[in-house]
């Protein structure tokens, strides 16, 4: 064996081993690198009274209700689901331009002694999906998606849909 | 001082002055090298990679500039606003490139580090003390776009959610390469301090790559994929992707003459020093 394999080895060695240990510790803590928890962990595993939290999901559809009164911040609720489960949310203050319903938001602050969330921050997470603003028009107008209801269809069947696409149908522009 | 930083400079380039004792000591590597061994040393030439990187030179800068000027101009002003984000989805072609390269700077780097620990590969070193810095800069805009993407989509300029915690360790790793690359009187202990950073610090790049897979983040998943089909519209994909060619080109091209400029640099202190040890002798 020579010098340079001999170096080699070692070198395979020492990543192969700090890789290990830097893949186990994160293994180790991946419940604290999470960034929220779904309302289903979070009725399942309920937190300490008072404890700070990030609660993540979607805005069910129609379940958002805003209150404004002169002179005080709006507030608004709405429930955050994962599918499984719902939970309510409680905000005063401006909500981030992204956030409606169907859209994936995370809200920072803590369990409410009747089970609802009191939210201290609420931030929009928009899915990695890009698309024209005519394209997400027609389809719409098309009915194949909703987005209170969910991420739109793939890219791939956006095909003839708005301008990016070949010329959509007369009757789907706006 | 100014004399051992000199010599140590020398010894960087063993083929400008009388090697060392500890280069001698390591020449039957040389002689054993297997073809890779072979290829490798042949490569290391500084001076044959000043010839072909004179010529290789325009070939990069140019193409850079004109394909990042092209993609940026039909990204930031003719391709179409997304439908929920606005004209804010045009951050995404200057965060998206810088965040390809600061990942792939570093596999550079960390492949540098590499050929210098195993195969005391003598244009590694330099290559590496040029791509830390460049690196180091695109890290940074992706970071500082990001900021400025976040804040008007999620509401927020910084969230320590795993992706973004993980790409600020990649920044520091950047740093720390730079820092420790030029932390040492003797440029050869810098260059191998640096590199077994640059090895050791690999591990974040899957970490940064699957973070929005492992855990759950704030930060989107990838749109673009090597197995699936992209979640963009082609109106959008055909600009990010010719300035993420262009961006990458002018990376390229950037380390290019900055190791271009530093084996000359490197070649002039040698010359200097032989001039002064002569000097000495007359």
């Amino acid at each position: 064996m020579t010098r340079r394999s001999r170096r080699l080895w070692l070198v395979a060695g020492c990543m192969a081993s700090f890789g290990t240990a830097t893949g186990l510790a994160l293994a180790a803590f991946s419940s604290n690198i999470v960034f929220f928890m779904a309302p289903s962990q979070l009725l399942a595993a309920p937190p300490p009274a008072g404890r700070t939290i990030r609660l993540g999901g979607m805005v069910v559809a129609g379940s958002l209700v805003r209150t404004r009164i002169a002179g005080r911040e709006p507030s608004v609720r709405f429930e955050v689901t994962d599918g499984r489960q719902a939970i309510v949310v409680g905000y005063v203050g401006i909500l981030p331009d992204l956030f409606r319903e169907g859209q994936s938001v995370v809200a920072l602050g803590e369990m409410a002694p009747d089970g609802s969330f009191r939210a201290a921050e609420v931030l929009a997470k928009h899915d990695e999906t890009y698309m024209p603003k005519d394209v997400a028009d027609a389809l719409r107008k098309s009915g194949r998606w909703d987005p209170r209801f969910g991420p739109p269809p793939p890219e791939a069947s956006w095909d003839g849909m708005g301008a990016a696409g070949p010329a959509a149908p007369e009757h789907l522009r706006s | 001082m100014q004399a051992t930083r000199l010599a140590g400079h020398a010894a960087a380039m063993p083929s400008l002055v009388p090697a060392p004792a500890h280069r001698i000591v390591e020449q039957p590597d040389c002689v054993t090298a297997g073809p890779v061994g072979r290829l490798l040393h042949r490569t290391a030439n500084p001076g044959r990679f000043l010839k072909f990187g004179a010529r290789l030179q325009p070939l990069l800068t140019w193409p850079a500039i004109v394909l990042a000027a092209i993609g940026l101009g039909w990204g930031l002003f003719l391709s179409p606003a997304d439908w929920q984000q606005g004209d804010a989805v045009r951050i995404m072609y200057v965060h998206v490139p810088a965040a390809w390269l600061a990942s792939l700077g570093y596999v550079a780097l960390a492949a540098c580090g590499l050929l210098s620990l195993v195969w005391r590969h003598r244009l590694a070193d330099l290559a590496a003390a040029e791509i830390g810095p460049v690196g180091a800069c695109v890290t940074g805009l992706c970071l500082a776009s990001g900021s400025l993407w976040g804040r008007p989509t999620w509401g927020a300029w910084w969230v320590w959610d795993a992706r973004l915690t993980s790409v600020l360790v990649l920044f520091f790793l950047y740093l720390g390469h730079v820092a420790l690359m030029r932390a040492f009187d003797d440029p050869a202990r810098g260059a191998r301090a640096a590199a077994i950073l640059a090895l050791a610090g690999a591990v974040d790049l899957p970490v940064i790559k699957f973070s929005v897979q492992w855990w759950n983040t704030l930060h989107q998943p990838d749109s673009i994929t090597l197995t699936g089909a992209p979640t963009m519209s082609p109106s959008m994909l055909w600009p990010l992707l010719i300035t993420a060619v262009g961006f990458s080109l002018g990376f390229a091209a950037l380390v290019t003459a900055r190791l271009r400029a530093a084996i000359l640099e490197a070649r002039l202190r040698g010359l200097l020093l032989a001039g002064a040890a002569d000097a000495g002798h007359a």
